[in-house]
């Protein structure tokens, strides 16, 4: 069993136009590397100088991973990780 | 309770406790119902606030125009407002809101432009920030970085909450401009220790994500993450079935962003059953059912509500 990754509309050029892929890694870090040796430029998408980027929120399992552990958030077979722009509210 | 005016009535709002779906007698839920304002939401507080500050500033003065992006509440508060205070207000609002809101406002005095579905409220301050830039005697309050906005929550929201709930451990809120999260949860962080501040930020349907590039997304400017204890990310089903939950065994008729809220503190009660903590958790319920009736949110099953909702800002 591997980790699901939702993408956004936004991304879907990087994975061929699916809307989730699956992926491995112990961390999220390792996800996300596991991701781009899969889906080649998703990476710098999603990361800039170490840190997740300003406008992209990743979510594991619903829960926002800036609260978790950042890119260093352990994560196991069966998670689902979301991937989704930040858009303004209210 | 007597008001010397409608606007004097804002805040003062009941904390209800939720019996039915409250774990157990040691961890508990309660509703703090903003749906009790004047306008029938929690965004009477910051707009008030707002347009105080800006009075006492000298930026408003009688017969100015004031200019909002607002995907409705924010809107309706500052047109009854401004009806009042004799302002003429301008709202720059995502197409794809409910047509109540629309009605609400028109009603109330004020003029919609619209902005287009795709990208949601971003496209609504991006135009909003031009207009602001093309009319520079138009006033724009700008409720995503104006810190009235998150001063009216601690300075009436939060109190409120204390007063009323001591022993209060969780704060649940939903994030939009960040405004009730960031004044609750700094009022209620310098008085409770080990308090806990959770968002519950809205999941929409794929169209309102339709940015161009991810680097077009955007922050509120009065976000500040250290403020908050997590965050989660609910979706429409989820916050649907919770806002149903919430009338079926409480009886509380909530829009669906409350059905949001509800879902998160459901999650953080069943984590404080589990670790065998207390808790009262107190979430918002930030506004009535009323204005989406015409989304159907609350008729048929939860998948067809669900698919009506598709591409609709709930929030």
């Amino acid at each position: 069993m591997a980790i699901e990754v939702r993408i956004p509309t936004i991304l879907r050029n990087y994975t061929g136009g699916a809307k989730a892929v699956s992926a491995e890694g112990a961390t999220l870090e390792e996800l996300i590397s596991n991701l781009e040796s899969r889906h080649p430029g998703l990476k710098e998408r999603l990361v800039d100088q170490g840190n997740l980027r300003r406008f992209v929120n990743v979510y594991l399992n619903d829960e926002d991973v800036r609260f978790l552990g950042g890119l260093g958030t352990p994560v196991s077979d069966g998670d689902t990780v979301t991937v989704l722009p930040a858009v303004a509210g209210g | 309770m007597r008001f010397d005016s409608l606007i004097d009535s804002v805040g003062r709002t009941p904390l209800v406790g939720l019996p039915k779906l409250s774990p157990s007698a040691d961890v508990r839920l309660w509703a703090k119902l903003e749906d009790r304002n004047p306008t029938g939401s929690i965004k009477d507080r910051p707009a008030l606030w707002m347009i105080q500050e800006a009075e006492k500033d000298g930026l408003l003065t009688p017969g100015c125009t004031i200019l909002e992006p607002t995907s409705g509440n924010t809107g309706i508060s500052l047109a009854m407002a401004a009806r009042l205070k004799g302002y003429k207000l301008i709202c720059v609002m995502p197409e794809n809101t409910s047509e109540e809101r629309r009605q609400l406002l028109r009603m109330w005095g004020a003029e919609i432009i619209s902005s287009p579905a795709a990208g949601g409220s971003n496209e609504a301050v991006r135009i909003a920030k031009e207009l602001s830039a093309q009319n520079p005697s138009w006033v724009m309050l700008y409720q995503y970085g104006n810190p009235a906005n998150w001063r009216s929550h601690y300075e009436s929201t939060g109190p409120e909450i204390l007063d009323d709930l001591p022993t209060v451990t969780h704060f649940v809120a939903g994030l939009g401009t960040t405004g009730t999260l960031m004044g609750v949860g700094r009022f209620l962080r310098e008085r409770v220790p080990g308090v806990q501040i959770v968002a519950a930020e809205p999941r929409y349907g794929e169209l309102v994500y339709g940015l161009r590039n991810v680097d077009e997304g955007f922050i509120p400017e009065l976000y500040d993450e250290s403020v908050l204890t997590t965050r989660f990310s609910v979706g429409s089903a989820d916050a649907l079935k919770r806002t149903r939950e919430l009338l079926a065994t409480e009886g509380i008729f909530a829009g669906v962003s409350t059905g949001a809220a509800l879902h998160a503190a459901l999650g953080v009660a069943a984590k404080a059953v589990k670790a065998g903590e207390r808790a009262d958790v107190v979430f918002v319920v930030a506004d009535g059912g009323w204005k989406y009736l015409s989304t159907g949110a609350y008729e048929g099953t939860l998948d067809e509500a669900e698919e009506r909702l598709e591409g609709q800002l709930w929030a």
